[in-house]
């Protein structure tokens, strides 16, 4: 299927190239991307602090 | 590093094959369904008599949002053929044709797993498999099998939204308790007259997509009736936390004077028939039915946070 989409990726700056479907695709991909690292980012951090609130004053305990 | 499409590797690979966006994974979560199943699960954490790490709260409250959102977005993988036909879903993403169903599955199973887990992790295994349950409970029992079968669909399925105030009592104590138990029986009464009021006005939908609904089976008379029963002795289980000695004179007073509207609404549904006057009645109900049910969760929240000298 072929364009065109006239709207623009960056509203700001008006531009005259076309969107075509292969462009929204792959923006559509980049986006998903970002958020798949940000949940992951997220999932990471949450682990961290639930690690460290459920071993609480005991990390410091442990035989040496 | 280039970026190849499977499709230039693989031509059988059909590469206009919907690619959902992230608003799109994010709506297969069910956010509204989420919000309530997030407050429900709160108002049992914070009652129950023991406490806990806040960090371990809050992670535990994702656990079970996250879990809730999985188990929406495996409903909306396996009922994509029932939502196309349905006014009231068929902008879903995968029923809209914006997502391949194989995503939507994927995401759900992926985030069922992970739900469970992190909720075991964090908290306790108790808690962790009453919220594999529930999934289990909504998706599979709910979703393939009673919804598509029996007009009791939503009574039997009801359970699953009603389970999150035991997941977060269970999540802090480690128990189940006649307290979350209670708590379980509001939301799974409440349930049957909340959604036959949704069906009554929506009846030509659930008729056209072959779900038996008890107003396409039974018919709206029977429904009405349905309704004002469930309603009954949903307002009189609402007393329970009160009677037994958990809930404060405030909510006893709001529970009380909030049940009674509900009846009336419900008694006002019974007289109705079916033309404007009828559906306004059954529209009335159902949102009155959402304010309801927060209002209850809200006033047990605050009784417990000690502002209402509930548990005092």
């Amino acid at each position: 299927m072929s364009l065109p989409v006239t709207e623009s990726a960056d509203m700001s700056e008006p531009s005259n190239e076309p969107v075509t479907p292969g462009d929204a695709r792959s923006r559509r991909r980049r986006m998903r991307s970002i958020a798949i690292a940000l949940a992951l980012a997220a999932f990471v951090v949450l682990f961290y602090l639930v690690t460290i609130a459920k071993l609480g004053s005991n990390i410091l305990q442990r035989p040496i | 590093m280039a970026y190849v499409e499977r499709s230039e590797i693989d031509p059988s690979i059909d590469a206009e094959e919907p690619l959902g966006s992230v608003g799109d994974f994010f709506a297969l979560l069910k956010p509204r369904v989420m919000s309530l199943v997030i407050f429900t699960a709160l108002t049992g954490m914070v009652m129950a008599p023991a406490g806990v790490h806040p960090i371990l709260a809050v992670a535990a409250l994702i656990a079970i949002a996250v879990g809730a959102g999985a188990s929406g977005a495996l409903n909306m993988w396996y009922d994509a053929d029932i939502d196309k036909v349905m006014r009231r879903t068929r902008g879903r993403p995968v029923a809209a044709g914006r997502m391949a169903p194989g995503d939507a599955l994927a995401f759900g199973a992926m985030l069922s797993v992970a739900s469970v887990t992190f909720l075991g992790l964090a908290t306790n295994w108790l808690a962790a498999g009453l919220l594999a349950f529930t999934i289990f409970f909504y998706a599979v029992v709910y979703t393939m099998w009673l919804k598509r079968w029996t007009p009791q669909n939503i009574v039997i399925g009801g359970a699953a939204g009603a389970l999150p105030p035991v997941i977060g009592w269970a999540a802090v104590t480690g128990t189940v308790s006649i307290e979350s138990l209670v708590l379980f029986a509001i939301i799974f009464l409440w349930t049957p007259p909340h959604f036959w009021a949704l069906s009554l006005y929506k009846t030509e939908d659930y008729r056209r997509a072959g779900v038996p609904m008890l107003p396409v089976v039974a018919g709206a008379a029977a429904t009405r009736r349905q309704i004002l029963a469930y309603s009954v002795v949903m307002a009189l289980a609402a007393m329970a936390p009160f009677v037994l000695g958990f809930a404060g004179i405030a909510y006893a007073v709001i529970a009380g004077v909030s049940g009674i509207a509900f009846v009336g609404l419900a008694l006002r549904v019974y007289r109705s028939e079916a033309n404007p006057a009828g559906e306004r009645a059954a529209r009335d109900l159902f949102a009155f039915s959402i304010l309801y049910l927060f209002v209850l969760f809200a006033v047990l929240l605050v009784e417990a946070l000690g502002f209402g000298g509930g548990l005092a």
